[in-house]
């Protein structure tokens, strides 16, 4: 039997690779100086949903929240196998937390659910890497009063209503058998993402949101105007719904700064008080005189 | 009508053994509430897991609220949530800690967004003070300060939740030190009843499989930790071989853990293990915030990077200049020559 699943996927800075320029001299974040990449494990995420879809059919809608730039994560999802691709983007939603992230994610679920039908899978990746919160993938299943499966290794079985699934415990795993329609979070250990398929890269390569029109006329000349552009995609389906708090009837006091309980007290970069250290050579003396200490002082031995 | 200042922390266990991360919720919860001039609760749910109480008491409880049935022998997020919501509810706690573990992560984020209030993950630290919000114009006295590495590490951000109760966070196993348990204590044990509706049934454990970690960081008094400059899986071996000589445990930075030169299990730092050797050797680790959070507290650290600039280096207590490849198979020399 056919299952529909929505995936939420994040574009999230490349927290790992920051380099001197990604902090203001205020301490603040230089999110322009951090190159974006697609969440680690909402690839994960990604993969076991088109795994479902591989097995049983049905359809794969990429979901994500963020500014128009997050485009890139969908179409990155649609070159590797998502179906639809929903960027819910508005202004109102800046400063939220995860509270009011899930919120918002949970109202465009809905709203997926009423233009395309029941959604039985919801599947998000275990955290995003810029927050490390693990909170969206939760709050969002509660919001949708639906059952959780997180730190999900493994889909085992998928029958009808019922899914059976492998997910990790701090020592251990367990498996779980739960009614649909449910969420799952998705660790890295989970599987191999696909890489995007060529074929699907050129099929594929107009999916866009309108704001990315212009740009993309540059690029293909031939279709005149924006006007006649934007039919050609919306006649292939190539759009990549662009939904604002309106359209998933979000209430604004829900999202954004004010549906947001945590508040960012302040934001320090550590001042490393300099611990009074002793430096010895990278030469068998120098590390000779190291070990010597080490012993002297009760450190080993 | 002020509001009750009380601390709550949700009792992690299984089959009857209590997490050692909630032990340690119950020092700082106790140190917190006592700043407050409030009680402290502990909220133990659980299949027949009254014999805990006691434990609980000697931790500091001032009450400890227990909630017995046969749906809550195995953790469940769905029967968790209904029963700590409720009482949340009805209690309405100033303040409510989880541990970072896997079932505080997951049960957390369910119950705060049932609550409509903020939930904070992974503190490294949790202090009592207050925030005055420039917007409002108005100072908050007594909040929660909720302290955390963000950003992948970067930044040390102090999170508050002026206006929803209760004020959440989650703190990972290792991070908070654990007290001495006083038995004279004295504290209330009061029983609350569970009503589940279907739904909260949906999901059924059909077996579980557990293994003790061989990995024993938290307890090693010696560790020897390798970061990204180590360069690949097999020359973690170097690693593995000083920290075998000096009878310890293996340790990683997480770079080396998502670059898969080791496991998981060694990974020290704030979304790892947080752990406080003896000695601790940094090989080839640059030193983020979110590592260091892990491990500063060493008693003696030794820093070996190539790097001169490496933030590491301002923490360790001996510096060494150097390439790892070279330096390592120079110490196992000394050491094994000391020994003789």
């Amino acid at each position: 039997m056919p299952y529909r699943s929505v995936v939420l996927v994040k574009q999230v800075p490349d927290t790992k690779n920051i380099t001197g320029d990604a902090m203001t001299p205020e301490g603040t974040i230089n999110r322009a100086a951090l190159p974006a990449v697609f969440n680690p494990e909402d690839l994960n995420a990604l993969e076991m949903a088109l795994q479902v879809k591989d097995l049983h059919g049905g359809e794969v809608i990429a979901l994500s929240m963020g500014p128009f730039n997050a485009a890139e994560v969908l179409r990155e999802s649609l070159y590797r196998g998502a179906d639809k691709a929903v960027l819910v983007s508005d202004r109102k939603s800046a400063g939220s937390d995860t509270l009011a992230t899930s919120y918002a994610l949970s109202c465009a679920i809905k709203t997926i659910e009423k233009k395309w039908g029941a959604v039985d899978l919801v599947f998000a990746g275990r955290q995003a890497i810029d927050g490390d919160t693990a909170q969206v993938g939760p709050q969002t299943a509660e919001k949708l009063g639906i059952p959780q499966i997180t730190y999900a290794e493994a889909v085992l079985e998928l029958k009808g209503s019922s899914i059976l699934a492998r997910r990790a415990l701090d020592h251990g795993t367990e498996v779980v058998r739960c009614s649909l329609p449910c969420l799952l979070t998705v660790v890295a250990s989970a599987n191999e993402p696909r890489p995007a398929s060529v074929r699907r890269r050129i099929e594929y390569k107009l999916a866009s949101i309108p704001q990315e029109r212009k740009a993309l006329l540059e690029k293909h000349p031939s279709f005149g105007s924006e006007e006649a552009l934007g039919a050609y995609i919306a006649e292939r389906g190539l759009d990549i719904a662009l939904w604002s708090a309106a359209d998933i009837g979000a209430e604004d006091e829900r999202i954004g700064f004010a549906g947001s309980p945590t508040q960012v007290h302040k934001v320090n970069f550590v001042v490393l008080e300099a611990t009074e250290s002793k430096e010895f050579e990278p030469t068998p003396a120098g590390i000779k005189a190291l070990v010597d200490e080490l012993v002297s002082e009760y450190i080993i031995g | 009508m002020s509001e009750n200042r009380n601390v709550w922390v949700f009792i992690e266990q299984d089959g009857g053994e209590l997490a050692e991360v909630s032990l340690e919720l119950m020092s700082k919860g106790r140190e917190l509430a006592d700043t407050l001039k409030s009680q402290l609760f502990a909220a133990l749910l659980g299949d027949k897991v009254e014999g805990l109480c006691p434990e609980l008491i000697a931790r500091g409880a001032d009450t400890v609220l227990l909630a017995e049935h046969p749906e809550l022998g195995v953790y469940r997020t769905l029967p968790y949530a209904r029963v700590l919501t409720k009482l949340v509810g009805e209690h309405k706690p100033y303040i409510l800690l989880f541990g970072a573990s896997n079932v505080g992560r997951d049960l957390g984020p369910r119950v705060a967004s049932a609550l409509r209030s903020g939930l904070t993950a992974d503190c490294t630290d949790l202090q009592i003070g207050d925030y005055e919000s420039v917007k409002e114009k108005k100072t908050y006295k007594d909040l929660l300060l909720q302290i955390r590495p963000a950003f992948g590490g970067n930044l040390i951000a102090t999170i508050v939740n002026p206006q929803h109760r209760p004020q959440m966070a989650t703190v990972r196993e290792g991070v908070m030190r654990q007290g001495e348990p006083d038995k004279s204590r004295r504290g209330s044990v009061e029983r609350v009843a569970c009503a589940f509706e279907k739904s909260d049934l949906a999901l059924q454990v059909v077996s579980r499989e557990l293994r003790e970690s061989k990995v024993k960081l938290k307890e090693a008094t010696t560790i020897v930790a390798g970061g990204m400059g180590v360069g690949g899986p097999d020359e973690f071996k170097l690693v593995r071989d000083l920290a075998g000589l000096l009878g310890g445990e293996v340790g990683a930075s997480r770079a080396a853990v998502d670059a898969g030169f080791i496991s998981k299990e060694h990974q020290v730092g704030q979304t790892g293990t947080t752990v406080r050797p003896r000695l601790y050797i940094a090989a080839g680790i640059s030193g983020s915030i979110q590592h260091r959070a892990g491990m500063a507290e060493s008693n003696k650290i030794i820093a070996v990077n190539t790097d001169p600039e490496a933030p590491i280096f301002q923490i360790a207590h001996y510096k060494i200049v150097g390439d790892l490849k070279e330096v390592i198979p120079l110490m196992m020399q000394a050491l094994r020559e000391k020994a003789k």
